[in-house]
């Protein structure tokens, strides 16, 4: 199929970007949507032209790297996968495809499609663990029997890949999905109790600190959310959150 | 160089503790006065950082991501072996040792492999205390599955996505020394040279991969855990930004790098579909638990199957040939990599392979679907005859084993799986090969370290499953945090180390002239253009078989390639900015080095072995023939040009495990 492409280019954090058009032909329905901007990049290259930069790694849709939009949606059309799982079947002959970098004041613009997402990161230093020793001098796996309700509800709160999908399609850039998350993980198993308290609060403290928005309920983040991370989440969260402001 | 293994006296089921207990500690206030490198945030790298830094250790640690969270061991499907013999099926600290060393065709170290098999059960312990959510059954309790080579249920799991579990508990545990302020981390830097000063590794070279900038930085000790090389073959398993080059730097600064040659094929993998494909996508191994693999019988339904006359729901059980079934009665589908790989080989190679290019068998999970629904319906107390009711029931079942590989199968293939079998064929996913490494998970090179998949030392010429996330956890939380303290004893009093000397000047200078290099080279092709067809000469000539003929050619092509990589490279944009390509320059110029000396390797090993399959060397049934005279780990010296490396060998001793013909019938 033949495309046109529309994309973000912008150098350098401190350099304007601007849409640029590309057209594409003989693009294979089977290619993922990576690969098809790998083709290009390589038709770039062969001009001497600077290739599209983006991240990415893994391919399989579990790193969280991959991040862009695509024709304004987070990770492209399709529900529940990430850009590098999106195949040009998606697309039909002579379509016009916009990719944009996330936009949200705690994920600065790197170059082109690329974003810096540190502030996570500094979100997870601030309370996302658990306190324990890493010594193996801990108890018998199987004295800690947990239910399997709340095992399989922890998991899948922890399969958060940290992609910014959630903050990238919210009108006010809240993080509250990705940072409710693992507030969530911790808050059903039974290791992490003891300080969920300073947990949920410290992890609160910094996601402000980062710039991030506050949560008006609009639920954009759980639609685009590639891991179908659920709204049930912010509300454990705001409970948690909410329980450690009574205690103080 | 003499090759000092510093295996620990005594019994084998004593090495580890007594080592432990006679090795040098560092006393709690002088572990402050020393730095520690880490270079890499996966399994091995980010355990590794957390547990150093814990001990107190001011630590550093590295990995080319944005994150430490995105490691490719992030990627790990199946799961994690353990010795806990919480099924009581007779597992135990033995018979894992005993699987591994077999399933590694002896070819592993025993000492290393029985301490792994010994610290095994302490990490399913760690990981469940920082709240790594395993799969756990109605009691509360860990659930377990089995993998390929082994007939006892040892294997722990997250659904299919057990290493980004393991990660970010990893990633948790460092996140908490990072906020303690005890790991520095830097992201987006990737690291170009080891810095040696007086024979010891003091430091690296690192290049911040959104400025250009060239950095020193310094320390008592550098540990790499890099992973592996696979993506040498440029169509693999792997994430597309694993490399080889801070494995290659070291062996080129005087780390001797062993078995380069020895290469796992995942048999269960995604096939080729067309020429822009950039990675093959597994699909996790214990798939293998409940789904067959065959190939039609007879060659009409080959031929109907490929021009889609004949779906392969149609063909009649008798006119299935479950070739591992037939040939391997003992283990079945359950046989390890190494044999089911190339079993597939064989059967698409004698033309039998059901895609249209011919290369791919079926894995099919009809029967797991009535198994487990007719179980279902009975626990329900349903019509245990209502076929649609209890496939229905049965793929519930397997949906919440392994949903989310199903799904990621229909993305890719277009396919449903639940529908009609998936196809499947073998693809490079693992190198058992790496640096060198004594018992202490030293290199030749004082005071630099290799742990996870960048060394060589647990799994032998195959791996088993579920036991690299063992390994690399093994050496990051409970084997290097130790034995770097041996070493790192004597340096109480050395102070911080100065990047401010010739070594640092020199390594620098070799950074940056390879980086003008690549960038004033003027050439005319991309670097994926040599990656691919370095990839292809890899894949035709080094891949699952290997002949003589073949591997000598293999050795003039490269050379000839990294020659023409060198005069015709063409790198886009500066030094001085966020510049893929010319990470990927680098990284495929190193690869363009080691493969040479893979395919010399292998060249050298007149043998067959797991992961590596001479021709030459085989038994009238096709499986592999080993040799008593190549027992022994190939560490090569860098000398120049990979045509000049130069083969030490150090022999490996079976004391405690007979050596027997590896059977899987
Ligand atoms: C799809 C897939 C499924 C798998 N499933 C299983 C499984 O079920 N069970 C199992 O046991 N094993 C499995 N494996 C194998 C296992 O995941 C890997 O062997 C293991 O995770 C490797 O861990 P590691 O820490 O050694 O290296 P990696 O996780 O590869 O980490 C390498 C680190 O080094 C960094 N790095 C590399 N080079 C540089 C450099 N020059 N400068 C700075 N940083 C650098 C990277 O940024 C990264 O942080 C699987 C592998 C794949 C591909
Ligand atoms: S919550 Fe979903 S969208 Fe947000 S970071 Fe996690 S996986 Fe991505
Ligand atoms: S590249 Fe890893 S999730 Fe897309």
């Amino acid at each position: 199929m033949n495309l046109t492409l529309k994309i973000w280019r912008q150098k350098s954090a401190k350099d304007k970007g601007k849409i640029v058009d590309y057209t594409m032909s003989d693009v294979s329905p089977d290619m993922s949507f990576l690969e098809m901007l790998d083709v290009l990049n390589q038709e770039l290259i062969d001009k001497g032209e600077e290739p599209i930069a983006f991240d990415h790694d893994c391919r399989e849709g579990i790193c969280g790297m991959c991040s862009m939009f695509v024709n304004g949606q987070a990770h492209g059309p399709d529900r529940a996968i990430t850009v590098c799982q999106l195949h040009m079947r998606s697309f039909k002959d002579g379509d016009t495809i916009y990719i944009e970098p996330w936009r949200a004041k705690a994920f600065p613009v790197i170059k082109d499609l690329i974003v810096d997402r540190s502030s996570f990161d500094r979100i997870q230093h601030a309370g996302g663990f658990i306190s324990v020793n890493t010594s193996g001098n801990t108890q018998d796996a199987n004295a800690i029997p947990i239910n399997k309700h709340d095992a399989d509800a922890a998991f899948d709160a922890a399969t958060c890949i940290g992609c910014g999908a959630c903050v990238a399609s919210c009108k006010n850039s809240s993080a509250m999905l990705f940072v409710s998350a693992k507030v969530s993980q911790f808050a059903l198993l039974p290791q992490g109790q003891v300080e969920a308290t300073d947990r949920v609060m410290n992890m609160v403290k910094q996601m402000d600190a980062e710039g991030f928005g506050n949560c008006t309920n609009t639920g954009a983040c759980e639609v685009e959310c590639p891991k179908g991370i659920s709204l049930e989440n912010i509300a454990r969260m705001n409970r948690e959150y909410l329980k450690a402001s009574f205690k103080g | 160089m003499a090759l000092d293994s510093r295996i620990p006296q005594g019994p084998l089921a004593d090495k580890w503790t007594r080592h432990k207990n006679e090795i040098n500690l560092v006393n709690p206030a002088n572990k402050r006065l020393i730095d520690v490198i880490v270079v890499g945030t996966g399994l091995a790298g980010g355990s590794a950082a957390a547990t150093l830094a814990e001990l107190g250790y001011n630590v550093k640690a590295f990995c080319f991501q944005d994150s430490p969270r995105r490691a490719h061991s992030i990627a790990a499907q199946g799961g994690i072996n353990a010795a806990k013999n919480y099924q009581g099926d007779g597992d135990s600290t033995y018979r894992l040792f005993y699987d591994t060393v077999k399933g590694g065709d002896y070819r592993s170290r025993e000492a290393n492999v029985y301490r792994l098999a010994e610290v095994s059960t302490n990490i399913i312990d760690q990981c469940v205390a920082q709240g790594v959510p395993f799969a756990r059954d109605y009691g509360g309790l860990l659930d377990n599955r089995s993998f390929g080579g082994v007939l006892v249920s040892r294997t722990f799991y997250a659904k299919g996505q057990t290493g980004q579990q393991l990660l970010l508990g990893a990633y948790s545990a460092m996140n908490r020394q990072i906020g303690r302020g005890k790991i520095k981390m830097f992201t987006r830097h990737e690291m170009l040279d080891v810095v040696i000063v007086d024979g010891k590794a003091r430091g690296i070279i690192a290049r911040n991969l959104v400025t250009g900038e060239i950095e020193r930085h310094s320390a008592h000790a550098v540990v790499l855990g890099t992973g592996g090389y696979g993506n040498a073959f440029y169509l693999s398993t792997y994430a597309m930004g694993s490399n080889v080059t801070a494995a290659w730097k070291a062996h080129k600064r005087g780390a001797y790098f062993a078995n380069p040659c020895y290469t796992q094929i995942h048999p269960t993998c995604i096939p080729v579909s067309g020429d822009h494909q950039s990675k093959l996508t597994l699909m996790s191994e214990s798939l293998r638990n409940d789904g067959r693999i065959w190939v039609p019988k007879h060659k009409k339904d080959v031929e109907a199957i490929r021009d889609g006359s004949l779906k392969p729901t149609q063909l009649a059980e008798e006119d299935r040939d479950y070739y591992l079934e037939r040939r391997y009665p003992a283990f079945g589908n359950l046989v390890p990599r190494d044999v089911a790989s190339r079993a597939a080989k064989e059967r698409c190679d004698e033309g039998y392979g059901v895609n249209k290019t011919g290369e791919a068998v079926y894995l099919d999970f009809a029967s797991a679907f009535m198994r487990y629904g007719k179980e279902q319906a009975h626990v329900k107390g349903l019509d245990e005859n209502d076929e649609a009711l209890v496939k229905k029931l049965g793929q519930e079942i397997v949906k919440n084993k392994y949903g989310n590989l199903f799904q990621m199968y229909e993305k890719i293939v277009d396919q449903n799986p639940y529908e009609t079998p998936m196809m499947i064929y073998p693809a490079v996913h693992y190198t058992m090969g790496g640096i060198w490494v004594d018992y202490n998970l030293m290199t030749t090179v004082p005071g630099l370290y290799a742990i996870g998949e960048a060394n060589f030392s647990d799994h032998g010429a195959n791996r088993l499953g579920a036991s690299a996330l063992m390994q690399g956890l093994a050496d990051g939380y409970f084997v290097l945090p130790y034995t770097i303290g041996d070493y790192l004893a004597d340096d109480i009093r050395t102070g911080p180390i100065s990047t401010d000397s010739k070594e640092f000047d020199e390594a620098e200078r070799n950074v940056t002239e390879t980086i003008d290099k690549l960038i004033n080279n003027n050439g005319t092709k991309s670097v994926d253009h040599f990656h691919k067809r370095l990839g292809k000469i890899m894949w035709n000539k080094c891949g699952m078989a290997r002949n003589e003929k073949d591997l000598k050619e293999a050795i003039t092509e490269i050379a000839a390639l990294r020659a023409e990589f060198w005069k015709d490279v063409l790198i886009p944009g500066g030094a001085d900015e966020y510049n893929e390509e010319l990470a990927k320059a680098g990284r495929v110029a190193d690869f363009l080095e080691l493969g040479e000396l893979f395919a010399k390797d292998a060249l050298v090993r007149e043998e067959s072995a797991g992961g590596h399959f001479r021709e030459e060397y085989q038994t009238p049934e096709g499986e592999a023939m080993r040799r008593k005279e190549f027992q022994f780990v190939s560490a090569w010296e860098y000398k120049g040009e990979p045509k000049d490396a130069v083969l030490h060998k150090e022999d490996l001793a079976y004391e405690n495990i007979k050596v027997k013909e590896r059977s899987y019938k």
